[in-house]
């Protein structure tokens, strides 16, 4: 078994009243290069910072070696840091740089008296031997010859070459990297990233690497542990986190990927897009799920081959690959291919049971896609609600004319605008009354929660799912409709999505 | 209607004119008054009298040594103060900072005669008789309370640009806290520390309105001396001007404050 080297136990972190860090408890084992992948803001830099002993853990302990380091100051532990931004001594030269951390270093050494005693004595390194060890490390970095230069007169590269000589001089038992490379170009990046691994190797120590930047995750490490919100999502090698993600939001985050809403419809069966699918994940019937396709492995055909049928409505060349965005129904399916399709043409798609990958889903609230109707109501799920558009801008109003006037006085004609509509599970109504609501649809799923019935009413055009609790009993298949109250429909407006043109 | 278009030359004209005639030519006077006699005739006299007077010699040793001691105690006194305001976290600090340079808003005059009156109480008290004739003590308190704002100003200043990540960096390189002070906090603070030195050291020599007042007029300094010496005899007056001058100019020197374009950024407020 691999020793672990670092290890956190349920350790939670505040700055003032945010929870930065939530329960989040893991280890790395003695020499790999694992990762710390996530969005801004996900707590990666706070994890290693904790590490490193910048900031403590407001709760929990973080063990090295299995010794309890939680409160430890930083000068005291045995790792050491590449910054961001290098941190590098402005008022010292490369050599001066790279040997502050020895001139700091006490040393035992053995002697023996001149009555054949033994002891030690703490001792600084002797200039000699610093000089030699920052030698040794500017060798490894490629930066002979560079001991008297100014920190002003490098390049970046240089300097990061510099920040990492620092670090490793020291002999850390572990190297903490917090996004290394975020400042250099993307071609040096990826030679240091080599860089980087094959030093991992030489050296044999461990590597804790912070990025957002997924390739390069995927690239370096031997481990990522993939963060978001404070609280670790998945850990698993680059392989095992690229095909076999643990939830939407990896799927999301590694590499590229197609989300759609599905329901299990039968023993290994999944329908989405319209369609029904065998898959290999087991799902209790009727179970909704998100499927997660990857892009690569949607297959291209004849139109009457595939499964899926659509348009092609965007191939963008990608170098090694084209992508290929295919307008099925409603929905969008983006494909990874070699091969070439033209706009418009209409082509058939197939998915191998293999590659549907089906989790379970983290939402707690029904999502749509709206537009704004020039009463200033929202359509989205075949039908048409009474909402409160001011929502949409803060402090703004609604004129005689039905125009939106901004808290800053700005007017605005919503007419046509998409927006993402959101409601609690709580927040709907179903009733036979077929005029009382916004929508009509079919009850699909009825599950009994204990107190409450989960219900799925089901639209019948679009297949728009409505998820809801109530606490009377309905039949499935009723036609019913839908109600929701004009307060409870939460309106955002959407970012034009990043689409590569 | 048309602007005026000036060249960047014709807009130095006026620095140019004003430099000529209220620096260069003032001390080309200087200059001449130093070394000419009664007649206006060229003559070593003033420069050998002031070699030769030993009173002349000890008030410019005398003033030195007050403007050193009242730079140093400026110094330990403001260095901690800018230390923990530039980095502490606090939202309200420029409230604390704006309290320790607020007395530079009152009138200086006032602020001495203000300290005068608080000494003059105090000696009055029981066993606090020894500060009425304590000149020189009075006069080094008046003056680091005068100037103690010129040497917070300029360290805070320096401290606050010195990005956090750097004290990081020694910490994580095995530095204890006091190391990290003496070889990060301390070189780097160096142009915040030249700039209150020198707007610290070079009036506390010459303003001798502080000591006018605190030191009963016992404690002469240099700049008393050229006051005093510019009412009868200019010759003599110039030339203890001009010596003044080659000090400063030295020790500037010698704190290495001419040396690059980056120091002078640096003592910038």
């Amino acid at each position: 078994m691999a020793e672990h080297i670092i290890e956190l136990q349920d350790v939670t972190k505040y700055y003032d009243d945010n929870l930065v860090i939530d329960h989040v408890s893991f280890y790395v084992n003695k020499g790999e290069f694992i990762t710390f992948l996530g969005p801004s803001g996900c707590g990666k830099t706070t994890t290693l910072r904790m590490i490193a002993g910048f900031d403590l853990p407001t709760s929990g302990k973080i063990l090295l070696n299995g010794e309890d380091i939680s409160l430890l100051p930083p000068n005291r532990r045995p790792v050491n840091t590449v910054f961001q931004r290098y941190a590098l001594f402005p008022h010292l030269n490369v050599f001066e740089n790279i040997a502050f951390g020895l001139k700091c270093k006490r040393v035992q050494n053995t002697y023996e008296n001149a009555e054949g005693k033994r002891y030690t004595k703490k001792e600084r390194l002797s200039k000699k031997e610093i000089a030699e060890k920052v030698k040794k490390a500017l060798a490894l970095v490629d930066l002979e010859g560079f001991e008297k230069r100014s920190i002003s007169t490098l390049s970046g590269g240089q300097q990061q070459r510099v920040a990492i000589a620092r670090a490793i001089v020291n002999e850390p038992e572990i190297l903490l990297l917090d996004e290394p490379l975020g400042a250099l170009d993307l071609k040096m990046r990826k030679e240091m990233q080599l860089e980087l691994k094959a030093m991992h190797k030489r050296l044999g120590i461990t590597f804790i690497y912070v990025t957002h930047d997924q390739e390069e995750a995927l690239t370096m490490s031997d481990t990522i542990v993939v963060m978001a919100d404070g609280v670790v999502q998945q850990i698993g090698t680059p392989t095992g986190i690229y095909n076999e993600p643990a939830n939407t939001f990896v799927a999301d985050f590694i590499g590229e990927s197609n989300i759609f809403n599905g329901t299990v419809v039968g023993d290994r069966l999944v329908r989405f897009c319209g369609k029904t699918f065998e898959c290999v994940d087991d799902f209790e019937k009727n179970e909704l799920v998100d499927v997660v396709v990857r892009p690569e492995d949607i297959h291209m055909c004849a139109p009457e081959e595939g499964k899926l049928r659509g348009k092609v409505i965007s191939v963008v060349f990608k170098g090694i690959h084209y992508e290929i965005t295919v307008q099925v129904g409603k929905f969008e399916v983006v494909i990874q291919s070699t091969a070439r399709r033209e706009e418009g043409e209409e082509i058939g798609m197939n998915i191998p049971a293999e590659e549907i990958h089906l989790m379970k889903p983290t939402y707690t609230t029904n999502v749509y896609d709206g537009v704004i109707t020039k009463r200033n109501t929202v359509k989205f799920a075949e039908g048409e609600f009474d909402c409160d558009v001011t929502q949409l801008y803060p402090g703004s109003h609604i004129d005689e004319e039905d125009y939106l006037i901004t808290a800053t006085g700005e007017k605005i004609d919503l007419t046509d605008v998409e927006v993402r509509v959101e409601v609690g599970l709580n927040d709907i109504e179903i009733s036979d009354d077929q005029e009382a609501g916004g929508t009509m649809g079919r009850i699909i799923s009825i599950i009994y929660k204990g107190d409450h019935y989960r219900l799925i009413v089901r639209t019948e055009e679009e297949e728009e799912d409505f998820v809801l609790s109530t606490e009377d009993l309905w039949n499935e298949n009723d036609l019913v409709s839908v109600i929701i109250p004009k307060e409870k429909i939460k309106l955002s407006l959407k970012h034009t999505e990043e689409k590569s043109i | 209607m048309k602007l005026p278009r000036f060249s960047r030359k014709t807009l130095c004209i006026p620095y140019a004119v004003f430099l000529v005639f209220f620096v260069v030519l003032p001390m080309l006077v200087i200059f001449f008054y130093a070394f000419t006699d009664e007649n206006l005739h060229p003559s070593f006299g003033a420069f050998i009298k002031f070699f030769s007077d030993p009173t002349k010699l000890s008030t410019i040793v005398y003033s030195l040594v007050i403007a050193l001691i009242t730079t140093i105690l400026c110094l330990l006194i403001a260095y901690p103060v800018a230390y923990i305001l530039a980095r502490s976290k606090m939202k309200k600090k420029f409230i604390i900072l704006m309290l320790f340079v607020l007395p530079m808003w009152i009138n200086f005059v006032l602020r001495v005669n203000a300290i005068r009156e608080l000494f003059n109480l105090l000696a009055s008290l029981k066993g606090m008789g020894w500060l009425a004739s304590a000149n020189y003590f009075k006069t080094v308190f008046g003056m680091v309370y005068d100037f103690l704002p010129f040497m917070i100003l300029p360290l805070y200043t320096t401290m606050l640009k010195i990005d956090n990540s750097l004290y990081e960096a020694s910490a994580d390189l095995g530095a204890s806290a006091a190391t990290t002070f003496f070889r990060v906090t301390v070189p780097l603070s160096m142009p915040g520390i030249m700039s209150g030195v020198t707007m610290v050291f070079l009036p506390s020599m010459t303003n001798y309105v502080v000591s006018d007042m605190l030191g009963n007029a016992k404690v002469t300094i240099i700049g008393k001396f050229i006051s005093d010496y510019f009412g009868n005899d200019w010759h003599m007056g110039s030339m203890i001007a001009l010596v003044l001058l080659v000090v400063v100019f030295l020790s500037t020197w010698l704190s290495g404050g001419f040396k690059s374009e980056e120091n002078v950024r640096g003592t910038s407020l």
